[in-house]
């Protein structure tokens, strides 16, 4: 199974990033074709009259093509007292235009085997179409209506309502998720991140058709989008289809003032949530780095080493291996566009939650107090440069990956300097960054576990 | 980052192991494809059993190294259970030549990942890596099915890893405990009553000799099945797969038969779990024969008809029309060595009842079986169905990874035909599938009823705060 982290239920860009090492060309090692080929096979940019900028990567040898769509939508824009617009908008959209009912859309779109889907995030909303290379024709025009033409039908919202609601609740019933809101709450106070994407039970039957519609006019604009394409296309023939459909996209919003950054915690805080749980659903962290902070790299590195490395890291290593307390315990420096997160997480039975957390802390003064071992940074190198092929291997990871290098403003050369980025890294580095930044006397501690056998320490 | 294995038991859903292979996998597509699949998988057998199936795949410099164990939770035994996914995990625990816990660390070390998984049926690891390191994916899986040491004390440690993961997977999670229940209660006789993981009792229970007989029983050359795809050439690759692979000894033939066979069900079986949830959950369950039988097909593409996406039927009435529940869903689960299960699932909305929901998607049930669904309801599911394994070839991991399943479990030659088994399945099959399987008397319900326990002083709603 996958690492369980804070910020799994929201569509965050790191996760492409961040744990998609992927892009070290210069190794000759692996034999792998020059950077330069490779970069220009990445894909191209463009940037539309309209504003939205244009990523296109051919990609003959299935007859596929996926595309996704970032755009500035995502819930950081909500207002406070209606959490959840974003995530309402997202869902909404495809449920109904001026000239196809929502039946019509999803029927269209499955007759032919494809997917075309929206999903809100903290800073943006992705919309994500599969199709056979063959109904492309049919995917763009679904995709350019749903974003133009979406009606807002009072019916289908009061549908999407109960459904959301249904969904908060049923996400009450995993205590890892529980765990990663109460975290995110406690770590990020009154800022947009602390709030859930989808909103809480109070404020999202109170969103009115109007702040859907108003949301929509105001943030899907092609100005504020990215779109990524990969697949059995060309360039100049994805270019004139997209023109049909989207030329009559006008630019336009609001510009965005960006939230005053979190308040950095003075001291622990901790908060606990009783369950009837076998296990302690443990999070605990503090506020991290953004993404275009130059120590970026190094900390990557760093976290590999302490819990960002699965099965070799130092955390696996002492809570898992050593203990046998966990099945999955990791760690992540997550770069959002406004605040960075660290976050650990990991679930153990009730009795030694307390002794976890203590191990954790450990682990995070060791690398803080001593250099890392040589073998160590040797292995953590090795792995996020020469892991890379396999993060290119398939086109639904290449669309994803070319979207967030635009995102972040990475530039496609990214590929070509990623592996020296990370190989300058030294153990003097990585004892900086973690003194830097990890802090084992002031973080956010967050558990869900059945309290008359978990004893927390406040 | 991935972690140490997976179980593939549903999430909270019914068909145990699989539905991500099934719903890969039970297509085959648009004809060039799926033939061009048939032609390009090289198949041999080593001397000593080993099935290899090789598929040269240069799109992308990547390879995938898997090998299938035809061993799972159905050839254990009562008080053994989980125990083919125990020894999974020792299987990342040492050889003479690979110290414990290092297996990861020289993949990792190498650029690649590697990872587990155990289900009903098999057992599989993977290892993917740029291409040039294929050897070394080649080289650490023949030394652990040759050489595996089993020590105690790496058991004891994973052993408590294994009690936390039946923990995180099972007992928090409602839709979980449901599925074991239902399982359990769907099936009378036959191992897949079990879960894949175990009874708590039995994990707490296994000694490093169990798993020393199971390791000798099953994880013989003869059992398994290696598989590589990917930017690598047949020829040179053969002869290292021979050199590697080649001098491991047959296992002890023949290999145990798993004798029970499930009794035809006779009468519908009820099952009620009381847990601390917010909201309730609807099972049903039929039992169905699996792929390897002409129904499979009509099976199939039923399961489509019925939960294939927003547009199928039962999103359609009991989420959209009725506005019952927030999701409905059907699976045909044919991917087992033995007869498995076709069932539905689906959440209600806060205010319904799992009673409402379970008439709503009855009448669908009903319906299938009264009138032959529309011929474009018909095209949609087969064009769903062949889109699906066009997708899948974008990823050798994936193809392979569907090879595995089916060799594990009968032939993969079946998927070469499969597409054209699914071409042919008419209005009328579906009619005569759903009428002759989806039965009343055939069917399992498993009802999850949330309870709220009392909140202790002080940690009610949520919960209780420390500054």
């Amino acid at each position: 199974m996958r690492t369980r982290d804070v910020t799994r239920t929201s569509v965050r860009l790191w996760t492409v990033l961040l744990l998609t090492p992927v892009l070290c060309l210069l190794s000759p090692v692996l034999g792998l074709p020059s950077p330069v080929a490779l970069a220009a096979a990445l894909g191209q940019r463009q940037v539309l009259p309209s504003g939205m900028v244009l990523l296109v990567s051919e990609k003959r040898a299935v007859p596929i093509v996926t595309a996704t769509m970032l755009i500035q939508a995502g819930a950081i824009l909500d207002p406070p007292d209606r959490a959840g617009l974003a995530n309402l908008t997202a869902e909404i959209l495809t449920q109904g235009t001026k000239t196809r009912t929502a039946i019509q859309i999803s029927e269209a779109i499955e007759f032919v085997g494809g997917s075309l889907s929206v999903e809100a995030g903290q800073d943006v909303t992705t919309v994500t179409l599969s199709v056979l290379s063959r109904d492309l024709d049919l995917g763009l025009d679904l995709l350019a209506d749903i974003l133009l033409n979406p009606t807002f039908a009072p019916d289908e919202i009061q549908r999407k309502v109960q459904e959301v609601l249904a969904g908060i609740k049923r996400k009450q019933e995993d205590p890892g998720e529980v765990s990663a809101e109460a975290f995110a709450a406690l770590l990020f106070g009154t800022h947009p991140y602390g709030r859930p994407v989808e909103g809480i039970e109070a404020s999202v039957p109170t969103i009115t058709r109007d702040d859907l519609m108003r949301f929509h006019e105001a943030h899907f604009r092609p100005n504020r989008t990215i779109l990524a394409v990969v697949g059995d296309v060309s360039i100049p023939d994805l270019t004139r289809r997209l023109e049909v459909r989207l030329g009559g996209w006008k630019p336009g919003g609001p510009n965005f003032t960006q939230p005053p950054p979190p308040a950095v915690l003075a001291r622990p805080v901790v908060r606990t949530i009783q369950r009837d749980v076998t296990q302690a659903n443990i999070t605990l962290g503090h506020l991290g780095v953004t993404r275009d902070n130059p120590d970026y790299y190094a900390i990557q590195v760093m976290n590999y080493i302490l819990g960002g490395g699965g099965i070799t890291s130092r955390l696996t290593a002492r809570i898992r291996e050593e203990k046998g307390w966990a099945y999955d315990v990791g760690s992540a420096f997550i770069p959002d566009k406004y605040a960075g997160t660290f976050n650990v997480s990991l679930q153990t039975k009730n009795e030694v939650a307390q002794d976890a957390i203590e191990a954790v802390l450990a682990e995070i003064r060791r690398i803080r107090e001593q250099p890392v071992g040589d073998d160590e940074l040797k292995d953590a190198k090795a792995y996020l440069t020469g892991s890379y092929p396999l993060r290119l291997d398939t086109s639904s990871k290449i669309v994803r990956l070319l979207a967030s290098i635009e995102y972040f403003g990475l530039g496609l050369d990214y590929v070509d300097r990623y592996s020296g980025l990370i190989n300058t890294v030294t153990a003097a580095d990585i004892q900086r960054v973690a003194q830097k930044y990890l802090n084992p006397d002031r973080y956010a501690l967050a558990v869900v576990a059945d309290l008359t056998k978990a004893k927390i320490k406040p | 980052m991935a972690k140490r294995d997976e179980i593939r038991e549903p999430r909270g859903f019914l068909l145990c192991a699989v539905i991500l292979v099934v719903s890969l996998c039970l297509g085959l597509a648009a004809p060039a494809l799926a033939a061009s699949l048939a032609e390009r998988v090289f198949e041999t057998t080593l001397d000593n059993g080993l099935t290899v199936l090789l598929v040269e795949e240069p799109k992308a410099p990547v390879v995938t190294i898997q090998v299938w164990y035809k061993v799972g939770s159905r050839n254990e035994q009562i008080g053994k259970t989980g125990i083919s996914h125990m020894l999974e995990h020792m299987m990342f625990n040492g050889t003479p030549t690979i110290g414990p816990k290092q297996f990861s660390l020289i993949v990792q070390r190498n650029g690649g990942q590697d990872n587990a998984h155990t289900t009903s049926d098999y057992t599989a690891y993977y290892e993917n890596f740029a291409a040039d390191r294929v050897l070394f994916g080649l080289e650490l899986e023949a030394d652990r099915m040759a050489h595996l040491l089993l020590g105690e004390k790496e058991f004891q440690p994973e052993r408590q890893v294994v009690i936390e993961e039946r923990r995180l997977r099972i007992e928090d999670q409602p839709a979980n405990v449901l599925g074991e229940v239902m399982r359990a209660t769907a099936f009378l006789a036959h191992p897949y009553r079990w879960p894949v993981i175990g009874w708590p009792s039995d994990i707490e229970g296994y000694t490093r000799d169990d798993l020393v007989q199971h390791f000798r029983t099953y994880y013989a050359p003869n059992n398994a099945t290696l598989i590589v795809a990917g930017d690598f050439t047949k020829d040179d690759l053969l002869p290292k797969i021979q050199a590697l692979f080649g001098k491991i000894p047959r296992g002890p033939a023949p290999l145990p038969k798993v004798i029970t066979l499930e009794p035809p069900q006779r009468g519908e079986r009820r099952v009620y779990v009381k847990k601390d949830a917010e909201l309730p959950l609807l099972f049903a369950v039929y039992h169905v024969p699996n792929l390897t039988h002409p129904d499979s097909f009509a099976l199939e593409v039923l399961a489509y008809v019925l939960g294939g996406g927003q547009s199928a039927r039962l999103h359609q009435q009991v989420v959209y029309e009725k506005r019952l529940a927030s999701y409905a869903s059907a699976d045909y689960s044919g991917v087992h060595v033995d007869p498995y299960l076709f069932g539905v699932s689906a959440g209600p909305l806060p205010g319904k009842t799992a009673e409402e929901v379970e008439q709503a998607i009855f009448a669908e049930i009903e319906r299938v079986q009264r009138e032959p669904v529309l011929e474009r309801e018909l095209q949609k599911a087969k064009n769903q169905i062949e889109s699906e394994f066009i997708f899948a070839q974008d990823s050798v991991h994936r193809l392979a990874s569907l090879l595995g399943a089916w060799e594990s479990v009968a032939n993969w030659r079946l998927l070469a035909g499969y597409l054209d088994g699914i071409r042919k399945v008419t209005a009328a099959d579906v009619q005569r599938v759903a009428t002759h399987y989806l039965t009343q008397d055939n069917r399992t319900v498993a009802i999850l009823i949330p309870t709220k326990p009392a909140a202790p002083a002080g940690a009610g709603q949520p919960g209780g705060s420390k500054p």
